[in-house]
């Protein structure tokens, strides 16, 4: 016992404390595409938020003068805006800005819809098990094979005039419509983790002190379901923000002058030809925003998945 | 100690003298001078040899498991004891029902598919099976500490190890969380980790197999129980690991007069650890006695079989090792024999139209279940 004591405790004494959660952080900063798509994610938070006050115009400031000069959108850095303006002489700038306000928006309150419907529905269903597992997987099936866009054009029309269809610039009704179609994958993975880990011997020995059920869901399982939690909800951001582009291209979503970078394409493809920046800056964007969302979501399935450790 | 002083039991060394009824003791006012008081001494005397109850009492206990196949019958009729502080082993080999034994004294056979179908499991005076779920939770930790077969996933990757020990004594002692830390640094040190304090913000990986089993133990002593089940717990460790661990138990039972069921497949460690020995085939026990009794001269072939297979340090060298032919039976499917009989090389035809009873041998507390070595039997 001596001897084995005194070695584990030098090798213990010339290490740093470490967590489950500090390796994990160090494994994802040595992964540089990780990094450079949390950068961007960092840096696209940051707009959404700071934007509006940065940009010397705001996203609705038409310029009257430069559109009756150029008649018609303004090219990069002419009249000092520095992507142009569109046809109504509002800056690009600023209008990706706002955009991504609304794109972030978009994730942050539409995952959140996810985890609340999803991690709850999918914790039950896999700790209960039997019929509850049964009607609860069976809502999830009808959800996941209900048609999605069919689903939240339908809501958007028959919510279009109440105050619901009009809080916050028309984007609560496409926030919650899109929340609510996409939480079904997550309730899957709840289940599924919940299945397999309260098979697992801690759970068993957890039970074998007495730990009351409750806490067994929430010591025990929840805990260690947090990282593939994370990663699906970090690689649900770019579907949401496309899911919220693809809207707006087809004109549901925010009401104008409010833009968001579906609206922008949109309004870009019509000047596809002469002034391709239209369509070229705010696609930039959003190609920008889905890549980094993912590589931060790879990045961080690579770091949390307890396998691949040490294997890097 | 100081957390559980107030919870300790007096008698927690002796083996046989069990709590008594409050009405038992001799009331103050007697003086033990008088022939009175001598008349009520020695009633009491007799009191305590009536009331001298086990810790532990099994009845008939049946678990059985309800699969597509059929209901498996994975513990039979099994009957034991065990006095206060005594440590008993169940040996035999795999899925021959320890496991299972095991897991029902406290309840937790997975429901569904296995169900306790039978029997009376008398722990401390209560009838485990007639408590309700939640008074059954508040005896597990608390009264009957469980030691897991592999440590290595048997803690929570993603809690600290002070949290695990703790977590026990703050729910079942009810202590503060300082009070439930302070416990689970002095049971660290208990079980032999060195700088224990630093040591309790750690997360299990940072520990060795050797360690995480102490701190297994250090879990379950953490309410100091009357009962500690041990499921092969140095299976999973190398030799020079188990040795240390089951000293650990060895030890710390003794102090603090925790019995033990000790679940093993190494008779060397049942002999070493155990005061008796319940050897179990094919679900039922087929032999018990204490462990000399038992080693010196086993009245089962199944219990030879296991003794004969051990490797020996006299034996020749490149010998081939020795096994018991066969497999254990279906337990699905079982016949009305003695369930060793297609084994067993000492086999008669009585052997294969009864099961034998477990029946006394040289002293009341050696049974065995087996036709050939009761008395006038064939087998010498």
């Amino acid at each position: 016992m001596a001897v084995e004591s005194t070695t584990i405790d030098r090798k213990v004494a010339e290490r740093p404390p470490a967590s489950l959660w500090r390796d994990a952080f160090e494994r994802l900063l040595k992964n540089r595409l990780a990094i450079v798509g949390g950068i961007i994610v960092i840096l696209l938070v940051f707009l959404a938020i700071f934007g509006p006050f940065i940009t010397p115009y705001g996203y609705a400031q038409t310029d009257t003068s430069l559109v009756r000069e150029v008649r018609g959108p303004a090219n990069p850095g002419q009249g000092g805006h520095l992507l142009g303006t569109d046809d109504l002489g509002r800056d690009l700038l600023s209008r990706i800005m706002d955009g991504a306000r609304i794109s972030m928006t978009v994730a942050m309150v539409v995952q959140i819809t996810v985890l609340l419907i999803g991690v709850p529905l999918g914790a039950a269903a896999g700790w209960f098990g039997g019929r509850v597992d049964n009607f609860l997987m069976r809502i999830t099936d009808i959800t996941y094979a209900f048609p999605d866009l069919l689903f939240i054009i339908l809501l958007s029309v028959v919510f279009k005039d109440t105050w619901f269809g009009k809080a916050v610039d028309g984007l609560l009704l496409v926030f919650v419509a899109i929340g609510v179609v996409s939480w079904v994958g997550v309730a899957r993975l709840v289940r599924g983790q919940m299945l397999s880990l309260k098979e697992t011997e801690y759970v068993e020995a957890a039970r074998a002190i007495g730990v009351p059920d409750r806490k067994i869901v929430t010591r025990h399982l929840l805990p260690n379901s947090i990282g593939p939690i994370i990663v699906a909800i970090t690689l649900g951001i770019p579907g949401a923000i496309l899911a919220e582009s693809l809207l707006a291209f087809i004109g549901i979503g925010a009401t104008p002058p409010r833009a968001s970078w579906g609206t922008l394409i949109s309004n870009g493809q019509r000047w596809m030809s002469s002034e391709p920046h239209l369509l070229l800056f705010p696609a930039i964007a959003i190609a920008l925003a889905l890549v980094s969302f993912t590589f931060l979501g790879d990045g961080l399935r690579d770091a949390l998945d307890p396998k691949l450790k040490g294997k890097q | 100690m100081t957390a559980t002083d107030d919870n300790r039991r007096v008698d927690a060394g002796s083996p046989v003298v069990a709590e008594l009824p409050e009405s038992s003791k001799l009331p103050e006012s007697v003086s033990l001078e008088t022939e009175e008081g001598k008349r009520l001494a020695s009633q009491l005397a007799d009191e305590k040899k009536q009331h001298a109850r086990k810790l532990l009492e099994v009845r008939n206990l049946s678990t059985q498991f309800f699969t597509k196949e059929g209901v498996v019958h994975a513990v039979d009729r099994v009957d034991f004891e065990l006095d206060y502080g005594e440590t008993l082993g169940l040996v035999g080999e795999s899925g021959c029902g320890k496991s299972v034994t095991a897991l029902s004294l406290t309840r937790l056979v997975p429901d569904p598919p296995g169900k306790i179908v039978s029997g009376e499991i008398i722990f401390d005076g209560v009838d485990i099976m007639k408590l309700s779920n939640e008074e059954m939770r508040l005896l597990r930790g608390k009264r009957i500490g469980f030691i897991f077969q592999d440590p290595m996933t048997s803690l929570n990757p993603t809690l600290t190890i002070g949290f695990q020990i703790a977590e026990s004594a703050r729910m079942h002692l009810g202590l503060s969380n300082r009070a439930a830390n302070d416990r689970a640094v002095e049971l660290l040190s208990k079980v032999g980790i060195p700088r224990a304090r630093d040591r309790m913000n750690d997360y299990p990986h940072q520990f060795s197999g050797g360690m995480r089993q102490r701190v297994m133990i250090a879990i379950a002593l953490a309410c100091d129980p009357m009962l500690l089940l041990a499921d092969e717990p140095t299976t999973a460790l190398d030799v020079t690991i188990q040795a240390q661990i089951l000293e650990l138990i060895r030890s710390l039972s003794e102090e603090y007069g925790t019995a033990v069921i000790l679940i093993t497949h190494d008779l060397g460690i049942a002999a070493g650890m155990c005061h008796r020995v319940n050897v179990m085939y094919a679900g039922r026990i087929v032999e018990t006695g204490n462990v000399d009794d038992l080693f010196d001269d086993p009245q089962m072939p199944y219990s030879w079989g296991l003794l004969d297979s051990l490797p020996r340090l006299d034996e020749v060298r490149g010998a081939r090792l020795r096994t018991i032919e066969g497999m254990p039976p279906d337990l699905l499917s079982l016949a009305a024999e003695c369930r060793f009989a297609p084994r067993c090389p000492y086999v008669h035809d009585q052997c294969r139209t009864a099961e034998p009873e477990l029946t006394e041998r040289d002293n009341p507390s050696h049974r065995a279940r087996c036709f050939g070595t009761e008395p006038g039997g064939w087998i010498q």
